[in-house]
């Protein structure tokens, strides 16, 4: 089977799609490896740039009192990290995941629509290179936090409306492309044989993900819009002055912004359901029950954004529902939890590093899951409302979760990718030390935030200084960490022992029928119907 | 050939799904701008917000429910960058559901520009807003003054006896915009 697929694509490259040598590789490529490839390294170098900007967020709250930053900058600084992070890491690098791995996954050869795949990624760098450049450009680069409120960057804008505008507009244009080719991949190519309830759960997590872009991808697109022409078309959509109304801009906001949370995780769960059966050399527990939580959790998406704005003054009725429906996400969330545990109970587990990420992802996903039930609840979120304890819970389910499920993932097929086993030692090393230093980076932010100190401020009262010396100092060893996980990966692409088709002796999937690295061209021809065994 | 006829009709099957999902796309585009008059529609009919109504209410005819009172406090602010001076003649007056009441508003501009003014709304809390009813008010039109020039400005109301029991004071808030760039475009 291995040695025919390596036939297949050789006898393929000599009749069409010669590969190009160079950066016109890159540039020109309608391989969904390639492309895959393009998204990860672009996620990469985002990461450490969001990173570097937290670094410096961290430097000036070192010390109570102002000491390097100016606050504006500050500002800028914390806007501009929470972008890149959300809409240039994370996203992009499932992106990349789903690229790399669905069409090998269904036994596809390819996604759907190869030349529009080029596009959706190739835009990405002019939309980041815009919001990026505006740093340098007299306004400044965008100042009014991630979540850009009207009339803070309307009204009150410091002339950088345009460029975000801009930026976002070409982020989600890529977004829903891929996505678009990700939902057309999945329901036209998928091999013979391999029905949508075979499919692995990576692949249906980010099917449903996929809708979810598709879905509110373009309301983020027209609210981004409305702010263009309230700033610069004398529209009021958000202005009071001529009719409209600044809480509406939150509603349209957290309309896409809930959902957004759960594009940014959904595939963590896939990634992590995959890992846990692979290295507890079990079948994954309760396969049908995990589809439908995560088909539960889109849904629920939908009908809780108002829990972001419990402060704004809603009808006690609105909060009740908010609150209620939010609570209602901790059940399929929780039978995804139930899930993962069984299926490790009495499981044969070793530790290998994808297996460590998942299982610490498994319990550092959870504190940031009740620490979101507080906040769900009504009473109590009026204290912590735009507090760092949002901070701390937001961190923990985005870095401690879909960060470390992209390690995780990175680590569990780096040797598919690049056909070499990665660096034990070092990659055990960047394991231990992203461990606990993001724990003394994010967890002491949760007795910061319940003592009362507000997010995006750069100085903060005298009592909160030890307590932030420590998240500092955590803030530092956990980005110098991540400069480990970079000489791993050039390692392993470098050289290193050579990865087996299947190197881990537990893992299921189509994936692993063919050769590492993965040839060029996978699936030319559709595997055997006796590979696709289902879950 | 029979693979070449397979090949088409995928081909086919992927343009139709592509069909179908940009279509989705431009709907929710759409549905995101629909969204603002779906919210003005649902304010309207709950309140919410504190919105009240932007045009004049008739006189009440249902009598005055004399066995309780209400506290209406006034408050106003000028919005960034209107130079005039903005506020209520009184700050607190007590009145029976059903009355009818007038109160002033004082306003001047005090700079050397003539400036439209429009003063907008707001009721807290927010579920007493459909119960404020006002028969004239400063609020329904813009309101023009020259250089130096004031003006006292009339709000007559009066709060619907349907109001609940538990509302005891209501705080009526105007916010005061500088909206001559608008006007004159």
């Amino acid at each position: 089977m291995t040695t025919e697929a390596i036939h297949d694509s050789h006898e393929h490259d000599d009749h069409h799609d010669h590969k190009m040598t160079g950066i016109k590789r890159w540039l020109y490529t309608t391989n969904h490896k390639d492309i895959g490839t393009l998204y990860l390294w672009f996620a990469f170098i985002m990461l450490l740039f969001g990173g570097a900007l937290a670094m410096m967020i961290r430097v000036e709250l070192f010390q109570p009192g102002l000491q390097f930053v100016e606050p504006d900058f500050f500002n800028q600084l914390t806007t501009v990290h929470g972008l890149i992070m959300v809409f240039g890491a994370i996203m992009p690098a499932f992106t990349g995941f789903a690229n790399w791995m669905i069409p090998m996954m269904i036994g596809a050869p390819d996604m759907a629509l190869p030349r529009m795949n080029n596009w959706s990624f190739w835009i990405l760098p002019f939309a980041f290179s815009i919001l990026i450049a505006s740093f340098f450009m007299e306004s400044g680069a965008p100042n009014f936090g991630w979540t850009f409120y009207a009339p803070l960057s309307t009204t009150y804008s410091n002339g950088s409306t345009a460029f975000f505008v801009f930026a976002v507009h070409i982020m989600g244009v890529s977004s829903i492309m891929g996505a678009i080719n990700v939902i057309v991949t999945i329901m036209n190519m998928r091999a013979p044989g391999m029905t949508y309830m075979k499919m692995p759960l990576f692949v249906w997590t980010f099917f449903i993900t996929a809708y979810l872009l598709i879905a509110v991808m373009p309301v983020l697109a027209g609210v981004v819009t409305m702010l263009l022409t309230d700033t610069y078309f004398g529209t009021s959509f958000f202005d009071a002055a001529g009719g409209g109304d600044p809480v509406m801009f939150q509603h349209i906001f957290w309309f896409f912004g809930h959902p957004e949370v759960y594009i940014m995780i959904l595939p963590a769960f896939g990634i992590v359901s995959t890992i846990i059966p692979a290295f507890a050399r079990k079948r994954l527990f309760g396969y049908s029950s995990m589809v439908y939580a995560t088909a539960s959790i889109a849904f629920l998406s939908f009908i809780v954004w108002a829990h972001h704005m419990f402060t704004t003054g809603m009808p006690l009725f609105g909060e009740l529902f908010f609150m209620y429906c939010t609570m209602l996400i901790a059940v399929p969330t929780g039978v995804k939890v139930f899930n993962w545990v069984a299926t490790m109970w009495r499981g044969s587990m070793t530790f290998e590093i994808p297996m460590l990420f998942s299982i610490a992802f498994v319990i550092l996903f959870t504190i940031g899951g009740f620490s979101g039930l507080m906040l769900a609840l009504t009473p109590v979120d009026f204290q912590y409302h735009d507090t760092y304890f949002v901070v701390a819970h937001f961190h923990y389910v985005l870095v401690t979760g879909s960060l470390f499920s992209i390690y995780a993932g990175a680590y569990y097929w780096l040797p598919k990718w690049t056909g070499h086993m990665y660096h034990d030692g070092l990659s055990k090393a960047h394991f231990w030390c992203s461990l606990i230093s993001v724990n003394i980076l994010f967890f002491p932010m949760h007795f910061l935030g319940l003592a009362g100190m507000p997010r995006r401020i750069p100085d903060y009262a005298l009592q909160f200084a030890d307590f932030n010396k420590w998240v500092s100092i955590g803030g530092f060893a956990f980005g110098l960490s991540q400069l480990i996980f970079l000489v791993v990966v050039i390692k392993c692409i470098k050289g290193g022992k050579k990865a087996e088709a299947k190197p881990w002796d537990g893992a299921e999937g189509l994936e692993w029928t063919v050769a590492s690295p993965a040839p060029y061209h996978t699936f030319e021809t559709p595997p055997n119907a006796e590979d696709i065994k289902g879950q | 050939m029979s693979t070449e006829q397979e090949q088409k009709a995928s081909d086919n099957k992927t343009s139709k799904t592509v069909k179908k999902l940009v279509l989705v796309v431009f709907a929710m585009f759409g549905f995101g701008f629909a969204l603002v008059p779906l919210y003005d529609v649902f304010c309207d009919i709950t309140g919410l917000n504190g919105k009240t109504a932007t045009t004049a209410a008739s006189v009440n005819e249902d009598g005055i429910d004399e066995s309780r009172t209400i506290t209406v406090q006034f408050i106003s602010r000028t919005a960034k960058g209107i130079p005039w001076q903005f506020e209520p003649m009184i700050n607190e007056i007590t009145v029976h559901p059903g009355e009818m009441k007038l109160v002033k508003f004082y306003a001047k501009n005090e700079s050397v520009n003539d400036i439209i003014g429009q003063a907008v709304p707001s009721v807290s809390p927010g579920r007493a807003a459909i119960y404020f009813q006002k028969i004239e008010c400063f609020c329904f039109n813009s309101q023009p003054l020259k250089a130096q020039e004031d003006v006292e400005m009339a709000l007559q109301f009066y709060v619907d006896a349907e109001l609940p029991e538990e509302v005891k004071t209501i705080t009526l808030s105007y916010t005061l915009y500088d909206i001559t760039g608008s006007v004159e475009s």
